[in-house]
């Protein structure tokens, strides 16, 4: 039996109790004045859903409308499951990113598991087969056992859904940082292939056809899912841990296969994932794109639990389920089709023309709203923005260089810092070659897929420093895209279109606000200059706990194209006798480095400055030098500088490094400038490569395993590359032992 | 020589075992599904790794009981190869085509990563292509892969000379006596935990498994120019 005693109209509006579900005075009046009545408490649960911030992005449209959406190379655009973009002879890639932070806060390891199985149908609903997921994730830092705990059942999460589901965990981020202590994100990313004639839409058209629903049997976990998602974390929240929804990646396993045999099916027409709002904002949203309606019997719905009101099974977030539009009279060869993997294909509704959602339930109609007003007459709130404080602070401050006693140790201390240390402990616990493809598995810049049957290949990756996000928003969104960039093309790519997950606090405080908008014309601008369009994505807003944002982390997830297998660069040493390059000049930039984390305990300044103009010139010599064969391994300067990059390039090779440097020894070596690249030649083209690049060449691949930087004509560090490489590798299972 | 790819609901390593097949060895490859009832036209059994029936209750024990495997078992009793990989090694190990259990790791994680295993025994149908003693490179991915037996399983394991493959580096999962994979008494059926599958092509780290299909696919010529 439903343990909800249902209010009757008058009394939800008498007693407010729409502001449980997280709508304002102002939208309750505007549902009525929509309706022209009252809404009864089913009719309410539906707009507050759709209305949420998760489903409407009402606070963030205004600033999404800013990316740059187009190019010649985008067939899908956003607002679809996912956005799809051209790789030539007829295939395409269709990816997207997606937040479930909440929940992983609250239940981690079904909240992580959810948001791969929640992305991975995104993908298979335009008619993808999903190849690869990643993942960007941030926790607070690993000195607290919550946080500790928070972290293994995250990975555990994500391993145990794409694991069985068998869909590769390639590639990902994991920061640490005290901002994201009692909000961890959780953004996972899934990236599939797709033939042009293959792609498919959420749309409801043809009055009469069926709507069908198909998967799993409907239950009671995850009501008022987005809701949650929408509002900020509290001592409270733990109470709604059943908002959190519960995975089978088995069942998934078996939609996935079944919906990809269905797309070859001219009987279909439509088909959505019921994710987020489940069984609402599949139907609201493709009746709404196709400008019909849908009227649903809600008792024909596969319910898993006994005495289930309209209300609960509208609101449900229960995992691996579709809904689907076929047309009329070709019910049985779907139900057949879906049988054979022993799943549910139920007939519970038709397409009218009314553009109306009509639900009955138990003889009664229980809901009779316009689907517009759901889907796409949310209201829109153009927050106001207000600079920070601290952030004119930080731009008056003269970038210095942090005290360091002794480099040596230095080096080792920053390989230790569990941002840049090794992740193995992390993707030891993902099947990451499952459908052999993985070229480039994880820990090089970006992981590497072929493309079966061709000679092409897809860089994939995730990335956002939201240190310098912090410092300065729209630097740093810039950074986020560039960095992005600079993984894909050592790889070997060209940069295709990026989705993003724009992780923020609270859109009411103005100061957040300006964070958003910041960000987002950063990215934009990188995003236009680099020619990477967004193509989808997500807005995680409300990262708050007891008051306190995370950093602005707008997470950005690029794909880039590798025209020939021959290109695939990794970002390891190859060879003995190999000049070392570095590509790009090095300032006194210290701001929200790790080396200042390291040293000062906090971050503040500048952000490094970047010039997308520099930045795109050099990213493009260094894919043209690579595609000309010059290139025997490229590596992004990134956390730690150049120390960091020149360690991480000679470990898990036999190989050393001799490096020279000269000026100021601590600004050289751990700097964090944007725009710079660590390159291995050949001697041979050196000279070619020079040409194409500027780069300049600070040392040499070394037989002997030792790790030299000769400073001023002084070895300043001097010791095996075991030695950084124990340090590097043994730091977080250290932290977590 | 014509292999079958045996799909369970739940497998998802049967596309890596079909192109291994299929583009690397170059043999006539199918996937069946799991209520076939009939192997006749099959020379070899494919058994894949994944999560057969989610592993639900115990890996591979809800698809032991599916209707393809009395075939399987049908095939082993005429003596056509059956190489069960992971997932499907546990099912062998389930339906008793091979001796002992499962554990899960002793690390209690999933682990992926590429490991060393020593070629134990070169004289099977699945390893003469090998040296005596040779080491290989082949990944693992499994949560479930500590293999162990009780004492008198293991001293006839290793008088009949049934451990094929142990791991010869660091031994990942905590299996007794480091075993990798082993073969039934007649030594027509192999389970084992890396996937050789995943180890055919270079471009993907490693291409040391392919031998063990040359070798099933050499066998068979052999023992059918014989007998033909």
């Amino acid at each position: 039996m439903s343990l909800l005693l249902e209010p009757a109209e008058q009394q939800i509006k008498d007693e407010k109790i729409y502001r449980e579900m997280g709508l304002t005075d102002d939208e309750f009046a505007l549902v009525e004045k929509i309706l022209g009545r009252l809404p009864n408490y089913t009719e309410l649960g539906l707009f507050s859903v759709m209305w949420s911030e998760h489903c409407s992005y009402k606070n963030s449209k205004p600033l999404l409308k800013k990316f740059p959406v187009t190019g010649e190379q985008v067939l899908q655009g956003p607002g679809e499951g996912a956005g799809i973009v051209d790789i030539g002879d007829g295939q395409a890639v269709a990816f997207k990113i997606e937040s479930h932070n909440h929940p992983s806060a609250i239940e981690p390891y079904q909240g992580a598991a959810t948001g791969v199985g929640g992305i991975i149908r995104d993908v298979f609903s335009m008619g993808a087969r999903p190849i690869a997921i990643l993942n960007s994730l941030r926790f607070g830092e690993l000195d607290s056992p919550r946080v500790r705990y928070l972290f293994e059942q995250v990975v555990a999460g994500i391993a145990g859904y794409g694991n069985c589901i068998g869909i590769p965990t390639v590639g990902g981020e994991v920061q640490f940082d005290r901002s994201y202590d009692g909000n961890p994100l959780v953004n996972a990313m899934c990236v599939g292939l797709i033939n042009h004639d293959e792609i498919q839409k959420g749309q409801a058209k043809g009055v009469g056809n069926t709507v069908m629903y198909v998967g799993a049997k409907t239950g009671r976990d995850g009501i008022h899912g987005a809701t949650f998602a929408s509002e900020e974390l509290t001592e409270d929240s733990d109470e709604k841990r059943p908002a959190v929804q519960v995975g089978d990646p088995f069942m998934e396993k078996l939609l996935l296969e079944a919906c990809l045999e269905l797309i070859k099916s001219d009987a279909l027409i439509g088909i959505q994932d019921m994710g987020a709002a489940g069984l609402t904002s599949s139907s609201a949203e493709m009746a709404s794109k196709a400008g019909s309606g849908i009227e649903m019997n809600l008792d024909l719905v596969p319910q898993r639990e006994t005495g289930m009101s309209a209300y609960e099974m509208m609101l449900s977030e229960s995992q691996e389920r579709m809904l689907i539009v076929i047309e009329k009279g070709r019910e049985e060869e779907i139900q057949a089709l879906f049988h054979k993997y022993d799943l549910d294909a139920v007939a519970v509704g038709k397409v009218t023309d009314d553009k109306r959602l009509r639900l009955l339930h138990q003889g009664e109609v229980v809901a009779d709203v316009p689907v517009d007003a759901l889907a796409e007459d949310a209201p829109v709130y153009h927050k106001p923005s207000q600079e920070p404080a601290y952030f004119r602070e930080f731009q008056a401050l003269e970038n210095t260089e942090p005290k360091v006693e002794n480099l040596e140790e230095t080096l080792h201390a920053l390989l230790k810092q569990p941002t840049i240390a090794s992740k193995e402990w992390v993707y030891d616990q993902y099947d990451y070659q499952v459908r052999t493809n993985t070229v480039v598995t994880p820990g090089s810049d970006a992981a590497v897929l072929r493309i079966r049957g061709t000679e092409k290949a897809l860089a994939m990756k995730t990335d956002c420093n939201s240190r310098y996000l912090y410092l300065d928003p729209e630097t740093g969104g810039k950074i986020a895209v560039a960095e992005a960039a600079r993984n894909i093309v050592c790889s070997g790519g060209q940069p295709l279109a990026i989705t993003d997950c724009l992780n923020f606090g609270s859109p009411d405080k103005p100061e957040i606000f300006w964070q958003m908008e910041k960000a987002v014309d950063g990215m934009s601008e990188a995003c236009r200059t680099l020619n990477a369009p967004v193509i989808g994505g997500n807005v995680s807003l409300y990262n708050e706990t007891n008051g306190t944002a995370v950093y602005p982390t707008p997470v950005v997830g690029m794909v880039g194209l590798i025209e020939k297998l021959d290109y695939i660069t990794t970002q390891s040493f190859k060879q003995a006798g190999d000049f070392v390059y570095l590509i790009g000049e090095t300032k006194t930039e210290f701001g929200g480095s790790e080396l200042q984390k390291l040293t000062e305990g906090k971050i503040s300044g500048k952000a490094p400055e970047l010039d997308l103009a520099v930045e795109q010139e050099r990213q493009q010599g260094l894919l043209k030098s690579i595609r000309e064969g010059l290139v025997q391994s490229a590596h992004d300067l990134a956390e730690g500088g150049l120390a960091v990059a020149l360690a991480e390039s000679a470990f898990k090779t036999s190989l050393g490094v001799t490096a020279e440097t000269t000026g100021s020894a601590v600004t050289e070596l751990f700097s964090e400038t944007q725009s710079r690249f660590l390159i291995s030649v050949k001697p041979e083209h050196a000279e070619a490569f020079e040409q194409l690049t500027g780069g300049r060449k600070i040392g040499e691949v070394t037989a002997q395993p030792i790790f030299r930087i000769v400073h001023n004509g002084e070895k300043v560090i001097d010791q095996p590359v075991d030695k950084f490489e124990e340090s590097w590798r043994g730091a977080i299972p250290c932290l977590l032992s | 020589m014509k292999f079958a790819v045996i799909v369970f609901p739940g497998s998802n390593c049967d596309i890596d075992m079909y192109h291994a097949i299929k583009d690397e060895l170059k043999e006539e490859v199918e996937y069946v599904w799991h209520d076939a009832e009939n192997l006749d036209q099959f020379d070899g059994i494919l058994l894949p790794g994944g999560f057969s029936y989610g592993d639900y209750l115990r890996s591979g024990s809800i698809a032991r009981f599916s209707k393809v495997m009395n075939e399987v078992v049908k095939a082993a009793e005429a003596g056509k190869p059956v190489l069960g990989v992971c997932n499907g090694f546990q099912i062998l190990l389930e339906s008793g085509l091979l001796p002992g259990a499962m554990l899960r790791n002793q690390g209690l994680k999933f682990i992926c990563r590429p490991v060393e295993l020593e070629v134990v025994n070169n004289e099977t149908m699945f390893t003469k292509a090998y040296q005596p003693n040779e080491r290989i490179t082949v990944p693992v991915a499994h949560g479930e892969g500590n293999y162990f037996c009780d004492e008198k399983t293991l001293q006839q394991l290793e008088t009949n000379g049934q451990i094929v493959f142990r791991y010869a580096g660091e031994n990942p999962n905590g299996s007794l006596s480091d075993i990798a994979g082993i073969t039934n008494e007649r030594g027509n059926v192999l389970g084992m935990m890396p996937h050789p599958e995943r180890a055919v092509d270079e471009l993907l780290g490693s291409a040391d498994g392919l031998k063990l299909f040359q070798s099933i696919v050499k066998h068979w010529r052999d023992s059918h120019v014989v007998t033909a």
